[in-house]
C-alpha cells in the first residue's frame, strides 16, 4: 500500500537550535509508586521530540508534567524543574491555566467536545478572549481547521456534532481545537493509536506541517512513525530516560544496549 | 476454517455433548426470559387492578346530579328590598321558592320533619346557580326560570345507583286501601314472602293509585302501613311491590328520602353531569362541594418552594463535593452523612420542621412555604446524591479536553462536565420531586392537615397538600367521600405523571444537544 507518504529527511537539529524546555530531575509519584525517576531533557524549539518506550514506563506522565495535567491526579506528586523559555513552571506564581494555554494537548482518544465542530474549536478562543469579534473568531475555527487538514471535510456540517466525525477526523478535530488558542507547545500523546493507517499519514503529515510553527512533543508507539516525523527522540524504560539524541542516531547506531533491543523488537 | 467439525479441533462442536449443551443454554435463556416476561406481568397485573380499582371507585366523584326544574322566581323571596337590585337580589331567600317547588312535585311532606327530610335531599349551596342566574338576567325575577339545582351526597349517590338497589315486581290480583294518607291498610293481598319488616331487613312498599306505602306488617291478606306518597282514592286498584335491596338501617338515605328519590326520577327531572366543581373548589364538609383545587394548589405551591431550595443548593453541593472539595476526614464525614440522611425517616423531617421553622423562626403554621422547606431537606439528600453520581459518570476526557485548551477547573466543569451530568442531575431530582410531592407525614407534623376551605393563592396561604387530602377524606365516613379519594388519588397519580413527563422532556433536550 502506497501511504503517498516518503520518509522525510531528517535534518538534525542545528547545535544554534534554541531550547523550549528544558527538565532537570524530574521526579513523579503517584502515592507511593515511583512513576518517573530523575529525568532531565532538553526539547529543542520547532521540531518534534517523540517519546518511545514500553508501555508503562512513563511517557505519558512526563509528557503531562510539561503542561501540569497531573495536577488533577490528587496523589501525584512532582520534584525537579521543568523551564519552558527559562521560566519554571512549578512556581507557585505561575498561572496553571495560562500555561495550559501555551502549551496545548492531543490525547491518545480523541475526546471532542459534546457540542458542534465549531463550538470545539471556538472554545479555546473564547474562554482566553482571543477573538475580539464574531467573524475574527469564524476566521480562527476556519483558519485551525484548515490547519488541521479537516475544513474541505467539515466545511458543510460545522453545526453538526463533533463527536458524530470519524475517529481519524475528530482526532484531527482535537489537533485543530489545540492549535486555536496558538499555544506554543503542542503535546501528543498516542494521536495515531485509535486510528487505520490513512488517517495516521493525514496526521504525521500534518504533524510535519506544524512544526514550522510549534515545538511539538509526541508519544508513540510506532517506530516508524517516530523515525518519519521527528527530529530528536527519547527512549524511556521502567521510568528512567534511558537515551535521547537525534532520530537518525537512535534508530541508527542507539549508545545504549536497551534502546537497540527495543527498537529491533526484542522486547517491549 | 469453513469446516467447523474439523477432526483435528480440540473441541468437536457436532458431538452430542456439544449439542446437548447448546440445547441445555438455549433451555436455560428460554426459561430466563420467561421468569423475566413473567416477573413484568406480574407487576404489570399488579399495576392495571390498582388503577381500575381506583378509576372504578373514583368514577362518581365525576359526576354529579341535578335537579333541574321550573322554578318560580317569586319576587318576595328573591328581591326582599322589592328594588331588583343587585344587593337585593344577592341578599334573597333562593332555597324558598325551590323548596316550594319541590315540596309541589313531591306532595304528602306535611310535618316539619318530613319538610326538613325533604329540603336535605338538596344541597346546602344548591340554588347558588340559580341565584346567579337570577343575578345575570334580572329581568327573570317574577317569571318561570328554568333552573338547575345541585342535590346532596346521599341523593347523588342514589342518583348514582350506589345507595340501594330498586326492585319492583307486578302484584297479583288487586288491593284495596283503606286511606289515602298517614298508617292505612291494603286488603286483598296473597302471602308476601318477606322474613321480617324490621330496618335490618329489605324494605318492602307496595306502589298503588300513584302512592307508595311501606309495609309494616301482614296477617290474614291484609297488608298494614305507612304511606310515603299519599295515594289518590281507596278504589281497589292494580298494584306493585317494591324492595329496596339495601335495608334502611344500612344507608344514610331513609325509605321516605328514596321514594321521593325514585319519584323524581321518574319524573325526569334529575340529570347528571360533570363534576365541574371538584377541580373547581376547596374542601368541604359537604361531600358534593367538596374540591381538589385547594390541595392542588398546596401541593403545587409546596413542589415550588421545595424545588427552588433543593436544585440549586443540591446541585452546588454536588459540584463542590465532587469536584473542588479536598479529600479529607471532614468531607468524608459530610459525605457519610449525606447518604445518612437520605435514609431518615420523614416524620423525622416534620419533627425538626416543627421545632425550627415553626417554633423558632416563628414562620405561619399550616404554610406551603413551611411544607417546601421541610420537603427540601428532605429531598436535598437525594439530590446531591443523584448529582453526585451524574458528575463522576461524566468520562474525564471531556474534563482533560477542557483542561488542555486552557480552561480553568471551574470553567471545565461548568462549561462541559455540568450540562453531560445535566440529564442524570434532573433524574435524580424528579425523583426527589415525585417522592416529596407524595410525603404525608411531615406534612401532619408542621399542620398542613387542617381543614382548609379557601383556596391558597400564595405560598404563605394556609394550605393543605394532596396526599394529605387523601388521608383526610379517606378518614370520613360518607360514602360520597370514598369516590373523592379515589378521584383525589387519580389527580395525585396525574400530577405525578404530568412531572414526569416533563422531566424526561426537559432530559430529551438535554440530551438532544449531542
Ligand atoms: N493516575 C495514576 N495513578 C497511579 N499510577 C499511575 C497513574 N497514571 C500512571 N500511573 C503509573 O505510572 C506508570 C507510568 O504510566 P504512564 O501512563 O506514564 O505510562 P506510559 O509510558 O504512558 O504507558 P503507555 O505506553 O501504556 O501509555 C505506570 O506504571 C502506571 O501504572
Ligand atoms: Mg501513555
Amino acid at each position: 500500500m502506497d501511504l503517498s507518504l516518503s520518509p522525510i529527511a531528517h535534518v538534525d537539529v542545528p547545535p544554534d537550535t534554541r531550547t523550549k524546555i528544558r527538565a532537570s530531575g524530574v521526579n513523579v509519584f503517584y502515592g507511593d509508586k515511583h512513576a518517573l525517576k530523575d529525568v532531565s531533557i532538553a526539547i529543542p524549539e520547532k521540531a518534534v521530540m517523540a517519546f518511545i518506550g514500553p508501555s508503562g514506563c512513563g511517557k505519558s506522565t512526563f509528557l503531562r508534567c510539561i503542561n501540569r495535567m497531573n495536577d488533577t491526579i490528587d496523589i501525584a506528586r512532582i520534584t525537579g524543574n521543568i523551564d519552558i523559555d527559562g521560566q519554571d513552571i512549578y512556581t507557585p506564581s505561575l498561572d496553571v491555566v495560562q500555561l495550559r494555554a501555551r502549551v496545548g494537548m492531543v490525547f491518545q482518544k480523541p475526546n471532542p467536545f459534546p457540542k458542534s465542530i465549531f463550538e470545539n474549536i471556538a472554545y479555546g478562543p473564547r474562554i482566553h478572549g482571543i477573538a475580539k469579534d464574531k467573524t475574527e473568531l469564524e476566521e480562527i475555527v476556519v483558519g485551525s481547521l484548515k490547519r488541521a487538514g479537516l475544513f474541505e471535510e467539515v466545511k458543510d456540517r460545522l453545526d453538526d456534532s463533533g463527536t458524530s466525525l470519524s475517529g481519524g477526523q475528530q482526532q484531527r478535530l482535537c489537533i485543530a481545537r489545540a492549535i486555536a488558542v496558538s499555544p506554543e507547545i503542542i503535546l501528543m500523546d498516542e494521536p495515531c493509536s485509535a486510528l487505520d493507517p490513512i488517517a495516521s499519514a493525514k496526521i504525521e503529515e500534518l504533524i510535519t506541517e506544524l512544526r514550522q510553527n510549534f515545538t511539538i512533543v509526541i508519544v508513540t508507539h510506532s517506530m516508524q512513525q517516530a523515525a518519519r516525523v521527528s527530529q530528536r527522540t527519547a527512549f524511556f524504560h521502567l521510568g528512567i530516560l534511558v537515551e535521547e539524541g537525534a532520530t537518525d542516531d537512535i534508530f541508527t547506531n542507539p549508545r545504549e544496549p536497551r534502546t537497540q533491543d527495543y527498537i529491533t523488537g526484542r522486547f517491549g | 476454517m469453513t469446516d467447523i467439525s474439523s477432526p483435528n479441533r480440540v473441541f468437536d462442536v457436532t458431538s452430542d455433548a456439544a449439542r446437548a449443551r447448546v440445547r441445555k443454554r438455549y433451555r436455560a435463556e428460554a426459561r430466563f426470559r420467561a421468569y423475566g416476561i413473567a416477573a413484568i406481568g406480574f407487576a404489570a397485573l399488579f399495576l392495571v387492578a390498582l388503577i381500575t380499582d381506583v378509576v372504578y371507585r373514583a368514577a362518581p366523584a365525576f359526576t354529579t346530579s341535578w335537579l333541574s326544574i321550573e322554578v318560580p322566581a317569586t319576587p318576595s323571596d328573591i328581591d326582599p328590598k322589592g328594588d331588583g337590585s343587585v344587593e337585593s337580589i344577592a341578599s334573597g331567600n333562593f332555597d324558598a321558592p325551590v323548596r316550594a317547588r319541590l315540596a309541589e312535585l313531591l306532595p304528602g311532606a306535611n310535618d316539619r320533619v318530613a319538610r326538613r327530610q325533604l329540603n336535605a335531599l338538596i344541597s346546602s349551596s344548591g340554588t347558588e346557580g340559580f341565584r346567579d342566574q337570577i343575578l345575570r338576567d334580572r329581568d327573570l325575577v317574577g317569571k318561570t326560570v328554568n333552573t338547575r339545582v345541585l342535590l346532596s351526597d346521599d341523593a347523588d349517590l342514589f342518583v348514582k345507583g350506589q345507595a340501594t338497589d330498586v326492585v319492583e315486581r307486578a302484584g297479583a290480583g288487586q288491593l284495596t286501601p283503606s286511606g289515602t294518607e298517614g298508617t292505612i291498610t291494603l286488603s286483598g293481598a296473597p302471602p308476601l314472602r318477606v322474613s321480617g319488616f324490621a330496618s335490618a331487613d329489605p324494605s318492602t312498599l307496595v306502589r298503588i293509585s300513584g302512592g307508595w306505602v311501606k309495609i309494616t306488617g301482614q296477617q290474614d291478606g291484609v297488608l298494614t302501613g305507612d304511606v310515603m306518597m299519599p295515594l289518590r282514592d281507596t278504589a281497589a286498584a292494580d298494584w306493585k311491590l317494591v324492595t329496596f335491596e339495601t335495608s334502611e338501617g344500612s344507608r344514610r338515605l331513609g325509605d321516605r328520602e328514596v321514594v321521593w328519590l325514585q319519584t323524581l326520577t321518574e319524573q325526569g327531572v334529575i340529570e347528571r353531569s360533570f363534576n365541574w366543581r371538584f377541580f373547581t373548589n376547596g374542601d368541604s364538609r359537604e361531600a358534593e362541594l367538596a374540591g381538589i383545587l385547594g390541595a392542588l394548589s398546596g401541593s403545587l405551591f409546596t413542589m415550588m418552594i421545595t424545588l427552588v431550595l433543593c436544585l440549586p443548593t443540591g446541585v452546588a453541593a454536588a459540584i463542590y463535593l465532587q469536584e473542588f472539595a479536598p479529600k479529607n476526614k471532614w468531607t468524608d464525614l459530610i459525605e457519610v452523612n449525606i447518604n445518612n440522611l437520605a435514609a431518615v425517616p420523614s416524620i423525622i423531617f416534620g419533627l425538626l420542621g416543627l421545632a425550627v421553622f415553626l417554633n423558632f423562626f416563628g414562620l405561619p403554621r399550616s404554610t406551603p412555604l413551611v411544607g417546601g422547606l421541610v420537603l427540601a431537606l428532605l429531598v436535598l439528600p437525594t439530590i446531591i446524591i443523584a448529582s453526585r453520581a451524574a458528575l463522576a459518570a461524566v468520562p474525564p476526557s471531556i474534563r482533560e479536553g477542557a483542561l488542555g485548551v486552557g480552561a480553568s477547573h471551574q470553567q471545565a466543569i461548568f462549561h462541559h462536565v455540568l450540562p453531560l451530568a445535566m440529564p442524570g442531575i434532573l433524574t435524580g431530582t424528579i425523583i426527589g420531586m415525585a417522592h416529596a410531592l407524595g410525603e404525608t407525614a411531615p406534612l401532619l407534623l408542621i399542620g398542613m392537615v387542617a381543614f382548609i376551605v379557601d383556596v391558597p393563592s400564595g405560598p404563605t396561604d394556609a394550605a393543605t397538600a394532596l396526599p394529605v387530602q387523601i388521608y383526610l377524606w379517606s378518614d370520613l365516613p360518607e360514602a360520597a367521600f370514598a369516590a373523592k379519594t379515589a378521584a383525589a388519588i387519580i389527580v395525585l397519580l396525574l400530577f405525578l405523571f404530568i412531572m414526569n413527563g416533563l422531566a424526561i422532556f426537559l432530559r430529551r433536550r438535554f440530551e438532544r444537544r449531542w
